[in-house]
């Protein structure tokens, strides 16, 4: 279903991934967030912009074991657990987080 | 759950573009990655081609997934075994391949090389140990 972010229109796919990771903009993560119910703090775009950066370097969407292990060394080790990061997106980190990044499903994400 | 550690081994041996083989065989080894095994890649023959810097894909139109082959070293892909032979009969050496490394978390994260250059005998003897060989 497509979505609708300052009256300009991303293609989705069936599961609600941006079809074209390179329109993303941060509204699309805003009305994402909404739909879902959830204010994004800026602790939730620290993960945001960390999983776009993964992607522009390694052109994969990071394993949520290997995405914990990078937050915990980059923005400290308590926050590199997957309480931590189920606590911000609920739906869990990978599926979410790189939902709003605009990125692709996860390789190997079931 | 058993608590049995096999020895996975990946043989890559098509060049990355004209075939999905390549591919494949990335998407696999992150996907497997995930489930705590000992696991080795091994590139023979045209397989090689898979490693090298600067790939361009513009022309073939087909994504360039050789950058992925950097975050290796992020799932626990830490022996990447490369035939000394399949390399020169190519015109190549290892400074015509990336810099693949893993980061050692119990030395301070100090980045350690994860290409191993072998020579046939060797690279036959690798297969050999391995428990399991899945073939691309």
């Amino acid at each position: 279903m497509p979505i609708e972010v300052n009256g300009k229109t991303f293609e989705t796919d069936e599961e609600g991934y941006l079809a074209n990771i390179n329109e993303w903009e941060p509204g699309v993560a805003e009305v994402m967030s909404k739909e879902d119910d959830l204010e994004l703090t800026d602790e939730h775009w620290d993960i945001i912009n960390y999983l776009r950066e993964y992607y522009e370097e390694y052109q994969i969407a990071p394993a949520v074991r290997v995405l914990t292990k990078a937050v915990g060394k980059k923005f400290g080790k308590d926050k590199g657990n997957s309480k931590y990061l189920y606590g911000l997106f609920p739906y869990g980190p990978a599926k979410q987080a790189c939902r709003y990044a605009g990125l692709p499903k996860p390789t190997g994400c079931v | 759950m058993s608590e049995t550690i096999k020895n996975f081994l990946y043989l890559n041996r098509k060049a990355p573009y004209g075939t999905i083989y390549a591919w494949e065989s990335l998407e696999v080894v992150l996907i497997g990655a995930a489930f705590d095994q000992d696991v080795s890649l091994a590139f023979v023959d045209d397989g090689v081609f898979q490693l090298t810097k600067s790939q361009n894909t513009s022309a073939v139109g087909m994504k360039n997934f050789s950058p992925t082959y950097a975050a290796l070293g992020d799932y626990e892909v830490k022996k990447i075994f490369v035939e000394k032979e399949s390399l020169e009969e190519r015109g190549l050496s290892l400074d015509d391949l990336q810099h693949l490394t893993w980061e050692d978390e119990d030395e301070d994260w100090a980045e350690k090389d994860s290409i191993h250059l072998v020579n046939r005998a060797e690279m036959a003897a690798i297969m050999d140990d391995a428990d399991v060989v899945f073939s691309f």
